[in-house]
């Protein structure tokens, strides 16, 4: 086909305008976060700071509470991360390689979990944690975010597990594995791309959760990142370096593991379709 | 090495059978084919011995033994699939060893053991790659090989050429007949390619509809067909058939076609005057000539190269004709034709073979 | 009866009780939390609508039948929440779906470093969303974002004001912070529809004399339809419960300008503490996404029948 140079460009300057809007604001973020106090006001709307400085994140790293949530996030969201895995590949190679009864059932169920309001539980979610203690308490957090990540995580690793051939563990029992040595030596490794995928999808959601943080945490020793930051600023909105600060530290762990699953993310947002 | 006895194998998915009630031994050292249509029940057949099936009813013996509740691991056969199944994260070595490593074999056992299989495939400069970096024919050694390094009781092959091109399919089917006449092992060959059958088998298993059909040696199957079935299913292009009536008259009988037109057949024992029978010959077996019984007109001419396959109406029905006389490339509207008669096959009103 | 007459006889019973629970055995935790965290509250929910639950109130928990209904059916600020879900969505999903087409569309065409672009283009999604709705009210904050300015210097604004505190202007700024971090979605899987067409049919349809417009109404277009009909229909109903950007962003103020009923029901529990009120809104949001959903459904079948 003959390329038309003035078409191609119209595509180039498309493409570049779609960059910057979805980057400028994450660099107006960065950018705030290295200006210092005294010209955050005075040089305004310039694109760049005159001068930079990382005493915003000295501060926030140093003085405030936000490496507590910070690793209180984290282990909320890796331990979700893993115990989601663990439970969807089991459920998701059940649906992938057996045929049964109750099959079409969970399926049902699953799916119908992904499609009312989970603010819906909110209140009885409370209610039910509460007199157990896990109010308050990162567990707590871990299982109302294992239960919600589950079904979608499920039907992904389904669908990692629907590409990989019954030939292959058929050959390997044929070779002299149990179906359990053929799980481990010829499933799971294949799988593995796919299992890390769902880590980063679960990881990020779980890594993002507003709500059900605010309602189930009350005290800054269980905060996790979304509810630290978001009492910092109904507390301190004059300090928006340190907040922008603070929001770039949040931002990292979520590119690194988008990185991750940057291959999978058709895959992923057709499993769980109605998930963000 | 082992012999196969299969008893009264029936195999019911839910409520649907799809095998209704096999028998077949299987010699020590014998190469057997299971040929038929797609759904006939011959891979099921195939997967039940492997152990990959559950047998619904009936029993399988490997070398005596009862093996209808082993699992795979356990039966001590080879299985070489469609998709050849290759691991792929293994290199080639790894696919080929990863049954003896699962038997803790030796080091030295496996080296020698995958050098071997290699060295008769032709697999040496291959052995380090993944199977991604293979052609098609290259995976299909690999796994071939990878049947062989283990020398079990039987290999079973499931349409393993069917993934190739023509010319290596032609290519592999050699080999896979040289590595047997080398390893002399129990095989077990699923194909629905006729001409594989023919050119592999010691023995063919015609399979239609879950039952067999024709258990025989090639020859046989191709000179004395069973029924209408694997008449129809064995030989290319394929037999033609007349339907019509038997009638004896005196020491000689005819098959009366819809329009009248008789034609002579010899006389058959057990097949009643006056009852429906099919009549049929095979293309290559048509005799052309000058002063021959029957008008053909024809339809079409197909140049193969080898031959050439005609496409003829007599009486109506339409029929081929294969020959090597090039003359026959321009054959003018119509040309005469001799069916002869002890080339001729008569089938019953049930579509059984009647001698 | 003899044994063998019984065509699994040969199995032991033992391994076929353990072959047949495998796939349940494999499937129960996962089920197990999903109903105890997620069916045993919404049954709960349902029921607290009921009944007079307060956080602070011990002597609350009575059961009171349709008080709380007929408390929303007086609540103007119920109605308002109505109407603006209906305004955040439509605006939201709307924007999100012609910005994610276009993106798509621009990204099916292969050019040098569309790995990096895409990885760039659909960043935002990876950005949680708390921190997409902090950043964009940091943006239109005209302390330290450049968007008031650059809008007064456009002429759309006639001061340099905060637009989430301007009762008529507030929704766009969360619209804007969803379109934003929303056109990932629709042009992740819209861009995976498009490869989807098979190659062939473009030549085929340019040999036989489509130009680019006719081969994008001809081919293009039916192709995407299903994929365009359900991620729509399925985004609806998720941007509609979607209540984290406009809780972070303007708490559904001013005036309740943007409040949403999602965000309704998290400010009555978390706020008020009112369970049983919170959950009685829940209810009505659940039937009003049912009868959607079904809404959707029969249409489909009208449309099936009718072709």
């Amino acid at each position: 086909m003959r390329s038309r140079p003035v078409l191609t460009i119209l595509h180039r300057l498309a493409i570049l305008a779609y960059i910057v809007f979805a980057l400028f604001p994450l660099f107006w973020l960065l950018k705030v976060s290295v200006t210092p106090n005294d010209l955050l006001y005075s040089e305004g709307v310039r694109m760049w700071p005159s001068r930079t400085t990382f005493d915003h994140y000295a501060f926030v790293i140093a003085h405030s509470a936000f490496p507590t949530f910070f690793k209180n996030s984290l282990i909320v969201a890796g331990s979700t991360a893993i115990t989601v895995t663990v439970l969807a590949s089991l459920a998701g190679y059940a649906l992938s390689r057996f045929q049964f009864r109750a099959k079409y059932w969970i399926v049902a169920l699953m799916l119908v979990t992904q499609m009312f309001p989970l603010v819906m539980l909110v209140a009885p979610i409370f209610k039910m944690l509460s007199p157990l203690g896990l109010t308050n308490s990162l567990t707590g957090l871990v299982i109302v975010y294992t239960a919600f990540n589950v079904p979608f995580a499920t039907f992904l690793m389904q669908s990692f597990f629907d590409g990989i051939p019954k030939d292959l563990e058929e050959a390997a029992m044929i070779d002299g594995a149990t179906q359990f040595v053929a799980f481990r030596q010829i499933i799971l490794p294949l799988t593995l791309p796919g299992i890390a995928a769902t880590l980063g999808f679960v990881f990020t959601a779980a890594w993002s959760e507003l709500l059900f943080a605010l309602m189930l945490i009350s005290g800054n020793d269980a905060s996790t990142f979304p509810v630290g930051l978001l009492t910092f600023v109904s507390k301190f909105s004059v300090d928006f370096g340190q907040m922008m600060a603070a929001g770039v530290l949040a931002l990292i762990p979520a590119c690194l593991f988008f990185l991750l699953i940057q291959r999978y993310l058709v895959q992923g947002l057709t499993a769980g379709a109605v998930k963000g | 090495m082992a012999s196969i006895d299969i008893q009264s194998i029936r195999k019911s998915f839910g409520t649907f059978p799809v095998l209704h009630g096999v028998d077949l031994t299987i010699r020590d050292g014998e190469f057997i084919v299971l040929v038929g249509p797609s759904g006939c029940g011959k891979s099921t057949l195939l997967r039940m011995i492997a152990g990959l099936e559950e047998v619904t009813s009936g029993e399988i013996r490997i070398d005596g033994k009862r093996v209808n509740d082993l699992p795979p691991k356990d039966r001590d056969i080879a299985m070489v699939f469609q998709s050849y199944a290759l691991y792929p994260h293994m290199s080639v070595a790894d696919n080929m060893s990863y049954s003896l490593r699962l038997r803790r074999s030796t080091k030295e056992k496996i080296a020698s053991a995958v050098g071997g299989a290699a060295a008769k495939l032709g697999l040496e400069p291959l052995l380090e790659r993944r199977p991604r970096a293979l052609s098609g024919g290259q995976r299909q050694r690999v796994a071939m090989g990878r049947a062989i390094v283990r020398q079990p009781k039987a290999f079973l092959f499931d349409e393993p050429l069917s993934n190739l091109d023509a010319r290596l399919r032609e290519q592999m089917r050699a080999e896979i007949k040289k590595l047997h006449g080398d390893l002399r092992a129990t095989s077990i060959y699923v194909t629905h390619d006729q001409i594989e059958a023919m050119t592999l088998a010691d023995r063919i298993v015609a399979m239609h509809g879950g039952i067999v059909q024709q258990l025989g040696s090639p020859l046989e199957l191709y000179d004395r067909p069973a029924n209408l079935f694997v008449a129809g299913f064995i030989g290319s292009p394929g037999m033609n058939f007349f339907e019509g009536r038997y009638l004896v008259s005196g020491d000689h009988a005819d098959l009366r076609l819809s329009n009248g037109t008789m034609l002579p057949i010899r006389k058959r024992e057990g097949l009643e005057s006056g009852s429906a029978a099919t009549l049929g010959i095979r293309p290559e077996h048509v005799v052309l000539a000058d002063n021959g019984a029957l008008e053909a007109g024809v339809d079409l001419i197909e140049p193969t190269g080898f031959g050439i396959i005609m496409h003829v109406t007599i009486h109506g029905i339409p029929m081929k004709i294969f020959s090597q006389d090039r003359r026959m490339l321009k054959p003018g509207p119509a040309i005469r034709v001799d069916l002869p008669q002890d080339r001729l096959h008569l089938f019953d009103s049930e579509g059984k073979r009647v001698d | 009866m003899t044994f063998a007459a019984h065509p699994h006889a040969a199995k032991p019973l033992r391994k076929r009780i353990a072959d047949a629970s495998e796939p349940y055995l494999y499937s129960a935790p996962a089920l197990v939390l999903i109903i105890g965290v997620m069916l045993v509250p919404l049954a709960l929910g349902i029921s607290y609508a009921f009944r007079d639950i307060q956080l602070l109130n011990p002597f609350s928990g009575g059961f009171i039948g349709l008080d709380h209904f007929r408390a929303l059916g007086q609540d103007q600020a119920f109605f308002r929440a109505l109407r603006n879900t209906l305004w955040w969505t439509g605006a939201s999903v709307f924007l999100q779906f012609i910005f994610g087409l276009i993106l798509a569309l621009l990204l099916d065409k292969p050019f040098a470093g569309r790995g990096l672009v895409q990885a760039l283009v659909f960043l935002p999604w990876a950005v949680p969303s708390f921190l997409a709705g902090l950043n964009w009210a940091w943006m239109f904050n005209p302390v330290i974002g450049p968007l008031p300015h650059w809008l007064h210097a456009l002429g759309i604004l006639d001061a340099p004001n905060n637009i989430l505190s301007d009762p008529h202007l507030a929704m766009w700024g969360p619209i804007a912070a969803n379109v934003w971090w929303g056109i990932p979605f629709f042009a992740i899987t819209l861009l995976a529809a498009l490869q989807a067409i098979p190659r062939d049919l473009y030549e085929a349809a340019s040999i036989d004399g489509a130009g680019p417009v006719q081969r994008f109404v001809s081919i293009t277009l039916p192709f995407l339809a299903p994929t365009i009909a359900i991620t729509v229909l399925l985004r609806t109903v998720w941007v509609s419960n979607f209540a984290d950007l406009i809780i972070v962003m303007t708490n559904g103020g001013p005036a309740d300008r943007t409040q949403i009923v999602a965000s309704y029901i998290f400010t009555q529990a978390f706020k008020r503490l009112d369970f049983g009120y919170a959950s009685a809104i829940a209810l009505v949001l659940l039937v009003l996404l049912l009868v959607y959903s079904l809404l959707i459904v029969l249409l489909r079948q009208t449309l099936l029948n009718k072709g």
